[in-house]
């Protein structure tokens, strides 16, 4: 122990390295939710208690269906850099890492699935 | 003879880190702590950007649920009316309602974590102006929101 410099102790325990970027990143889907969510919000609930007739003609229109297709993507990023952070606070070790790569999956997973759902509708 | 601030000249001796107190001689587990959230007297700042956190990621079971609609749409009447039945059943409401709130709130949270961002409203009373601001506005918004829909 004696013979580890100061440097050598602190390399590869986690240093700021995609840090920056990750921030970035979290400005633009912030700025991109500020416009999407309230355009969300409102057509997914105007439709949202409709039969299925009506929802299916109603994402077949442009407006709606490219609200939901970039709301889903963005928002599903940005989950995806959110509860990166979440975990990274509370759960360590093998643990968290397998938790960051599960949270990663089931994000772009959900918005896979979401994005060919509305794709499909609207075709 | 080594200058030490405007301490004048000390002898090189005396500025030598004592005895297993330099830095690669980490003591772990035995020294003080920064105090945690639990010292705190609650604080607008602090439970608001705590609740920003919380709101953003219980976000997830709207948004599945959500997802989960698309799908149904997708796959067919049938599908869609299992999915549908759920999101607008009294615990579909409800998880709606709440996430309706939990939305409104986490996007004036991140509206609030731009604007410090770009170095403004940093000082203590304006941070905790703009907290109390979320709290009122996103309760506003979603009586708006659940008026309008």
């Amino acid at each position: 122990m004696a013979f580890l410099t100061d440097r050598k102790r602190a390399m590869g325990m986690g240093s700021a390295k995609q840090g920056t970027h990750h921030h970035w990143q979290m400005m633009v889907t912030s700025v991109a939710l500020l416009v999407l969510i309230p355009f969300f919000v409102f057509t997914f609930g105007f439709i949202l208690g409709a039969p299925y007739e009506e929802v299916v003609a109603y994402y077949q229109r442009p407006f709606p269906a490219v609200v939901a297709i970039l709301t889903m993507l963005v928002g599903f990023f940005h989950f995806r850099l959110g509860v990166q952070t979440l975990i990274e606070d509370y759960v360590h070790g093998l643990a968290g890492r397998a938790a960051i790569i599960g949270m990663i999956c089931l994000s772009y997973a959900a918005a896979a699935f979401a994005v060919f759902a509305i794709i499909r509708i609207a075709l | 003879m080594v200058q030490v601030g405007s301490q004048g000249a000390v002898e090189p001796d005396s500025i030598k880190p004592l005895k297993g107190s330099n830095m690669a001689d980490v003591n772990r587990g035995n020294r003080p702590l920064s105090p945690h959230l639990s010292i705190y007297r609650p604080q607008w700042t602090s439970i608001t950007s705590i609740l920003v956190r919380i709101t953003g990621n219980a976000l997830i079971v709207a948004a599945l649920l959500i997802v989960w609609w698309f799908v149904a749409a997708a796959s067919g009447p049938e599908a869609f009316a299992i999915a549908d039945g759920v999101i607008r059943s009294w615990f579909g409401k409800l998880v709606m309602f709440g996430s309706i709130w939990a939305l409104w709130y986490h996007t004036l949270g991140g509206l609030r974590h731009l604007v410090w961002d770009s170095g403004r409203m940093l000082d203590v009373d304006k941070s905790e102006m703009a907290g109390q601001m979320m709290v009122v506005l996103s309760v506003i918004l979603t009586i708006f929101t659940v008026i309008v829909l």
